[in-house]
């Protein structure tokens, strides 16, 4: 499908979507959202850039495997985890920041573990979708 | 430091597989952090069994959630055990792994995956929360899943799609009886669970859903009318994965059934005696079913689902004396079942086939490796004083104090055709005249591996064993051990008062 709309409108879409999925992962702790959805709306944002450019140039853009993120990923949601352990709280108890930090509101332990959630969900789709690709 | 204990062997777990996954690329990084985490895992569970052992029953609350609402882990005997046997089997599966998985296989994730299944394991017997088993249950089956496909080889994908279609059916089952009992109760924390179900008045709809949860959990335990799956799947995978499956899979669904039947669904004479039917049912079909195999770890297969009815007959028969020898039965099979299909897996390695017709000559060739083959085999029998002999007496005496005579009847059959079917692999496969077997090429036989080779497949089996030998003739600690389980087991309130007794959350 190398139409020139597509191709054109796809350059554009990419930043947006990738800035929306940001969005969608930050306010994802009280209203709808999350790092599951946020990470869906980003992979999806790079499997659009590969449908109008091909495969190739979207490896290029990215310049890593994308299944480099999924230990990333799993390793950031595990120290977010892990964090209260040493505070001797529960496994996974929310740390809060007192303060508040503009732009982003209150900032987290949970806040790191839906981006190790998000770099997954970005690291496991892509890497499912290129691997189909690829085998065509 | 102790606080947060029950939850160390989940946290290591998943640090071992997430350090795994880094080293992608490196498969001999990959073994060895394996097998050093094999060895801290033992070092953490002996230290997690031994703290429960002098403090009694152990709760985590995570995220700090108080009890019936948010997620508890909780640690008591029989969770304690079985985290240990599960790091006893993961090492000396690691290691055996080490040299008989073939290189193309290591390579896409063999071992962080094989991490994610122990995580699995680990966490279906620590946690004190339905849902979040059924999560744990899932984690083990994406990831079972994973491992009997792994290789990609023609029989394995045929295996494979009975595996993962009847597990995804018991786990669709369990997922309904979950959402059944949580519209009678509005609860899915255990010990809440053993306090609203016993005040439920409709006892018709406890049945049905106790009914349920028992189908979902035969599927995985492989008990009588649901185990049709297993042996058509078990072989296919290495030896290696089969060891770790046969040892440890089918036992979550039985520890399922031994936790929900002794805390949530009890004093029901209907799911006793259809558990007990079952359970006699299970232990003549399997034993039946193992002796017209061919292929020797389709033998050791059906050999599964016949003891798994020793452990279900023990909760079937629901006194003190019968779970124990039910503890004391699971304790023996999940080290002696592991043990057995390394010991295929040697034997393949030796000889470069699994058929039982075309086997022997073992002795001949190995004599020493032959005296160790012996112990799992006869521990299996359970010839005194092996480990296999003690548990028996145990649920004998109870069923001859329930005065269940048909009880008595299927296991004294089990035991004589599992004898039977051992005498013959014996004589098969170690006396028998060598037989000429036409040399395959490119196989890497035993004899070609290197010294480092033949001790990572040796060594496993030496340590299993040795195991198997302390449970047969230091079988009074573990009939200790499995008497203060039962015990447990049978008094609810100490299970429910340790989950509500921490459910003061920690102040920060």
């Amino acid at each position: 499908m190398r139409t020139i709309i597509l191709k054109t409108a796809s350059s554009y879409l990419l930043p947006v979507l990738l800035i929306f999925s940001v969005f969608i992962l930050l306010r994802g702790h009280y209203l709808p959202g999350g790092g599951f959805v946020g990470g869906l709306i980003a992979s999806m944002a790079y499997v659009l850039h590969a449908f109008a450019n091909g495969l190739s140039d979207t490896k290029n853009l990215l310049r890593f495997h994308p299944g480099f993120l999924m230990p990333i990923g799993l390793a950031l949601a595990f120290v977010s985890g892990m964090a209260p352990l040493f505070l001797d709280l529960p496994f996974m108890t929310g740390l809060w920041y007192p303060g508040e930090i503009p732009v982003l509101g209150s900032i987290g332990s949970a806040l790191f573990f839906d981006i190790g959630v998000y770099l997954v969900v970005v690291g496991v789709t892509l890497t499912i979708i290129f691997t189909i690709v690829d085998t065509i | 430091m102790t606080n947060q204990l029950v939850i160390y062997p989940l946290l290591l777990q998943l640090f071992l597989s997430i350090f795994l996954m880094f080293a992608w690329r490196r498969i001999s990084w990959q073994r060895v952090i394996s097998i050093v985490g094999g060895f801290i895992n033992i070092a953490v569970s002996i230290w997690l069994f031994a703290f429960i052992w002098n403090e009694g029953t152990h709760t985590v609350q995570a995220g700090n959630w108080a009890a019936p609402f948010g997620i508890t882990f909780v640690a008591d005997i029989l969770s304690a055990t079985l985290v240990l046997l599960t790091a006893i089997s993961g090492l000396a599966v690691s290691v055996f792994s080490a040299s008989s998985i073939v290189a193309a296989r290591l390579k896409y994730g063999y071992f962080p995956i094989f991490h994610f299944l122990l995580l699995g394991l680990n966490g279906a017997f620590l946690t004190g929360d339905v849902f979040n088993l059924y999560v744990w249950f899932e984690i083990i089956i994406i990831s079972s899943f994973v491992l009997i496909t792994l290789g990609g080889e023609k029989a394995q994908l045929e295996g494979a799609v009975k595996y993962f279609t009847l597990n995804i059916l018991a786990s669709m089952i369990f997922l309904t009886a979950i959402a059944v009992l949580y519209g009678l109760t509005g609860s899915l924390n255990m010990a809440d669970l053993s306090i609203k179900v016993a005040a439920i008045e409709n006892r018709g709809l406890v049945e049905i859903t106790g009914i349920l949860f028992l189908i979902a959990f035969g599927i995985k335990a492989a008990v009588f009318p649901l185990y049709f799956w297993l042996p058509d799947s078990y072989h296919t995978p290495p030896s290696a994965v089969s060891a770790i499956f046969a040892g440890l899979l089918t036992k979550v669904g039985v520890y399922a059934l031994i936790r929900f039947f002794t805390l949530i669904f009890v004093d029901n004479t209907f799911l006793q005696d259809t558990i007990l039917v079952m359970a006699i049912l299970t232990l003549i079909s399997g034993g039946l079913g193992a002796l017209v195999q061919n292929n020797l770890r389709k033998v050791f297969s059906y050999l599964i689902i016949c003891h798994i009815g020793f452990m279900i007959i023990g909760l079937g028969l629901f006194t003190e004396m019968a779970i124990a020898g039910a503890i004391f039965y699971l304790i023996h099979d999940i080290v002696v079942k592991t043990n057995l299909f390394m010991v295929s897996g040697l034997i393949y390695r030796i000889t470069g086939t699994n058929s039982i017709r075309s086997l022997g000559g073992l002795y001949a060739q190995y004599p020493m490796l032959s005296l160790l083959v012996a112990i799992p085999l006869f521990s299996l029998v359970g010839i005194p004083p092996l480990s296999g002999f003690w548990p028996k007496i145990s649920l004998i005496t109870a069923a001859f104090e329930g005065e269940n005579w048909w009880v008595i009847g299927a296991i004294l059959f089990a035991s004589l055709i599992t004898l039977v079917i051992i005498a013959k692999v014996w004589a098969n496969v170690i006396w028998k005249e060598k037989l000429e077997l036409p040399e395959r090429l490119n196989f890497r036989y035993y004899e070609k591996l290197t010294n480092e080779g033949k001790m990572q497949l040796v060594a496993p089996i030496v340590f299993l064993s040795l195991v198997s030998l302390y449970i047969g003739f230091g079988a009074e600690h573990v009939q200790q051990l499995s008497s203060r389980v039962a015990t447990e087991l049978m008094d609810r309130q100490q299970y429910i008062e340790a989950v509500f007794k921490s459910s003061q959350t920690t102040k920060p």
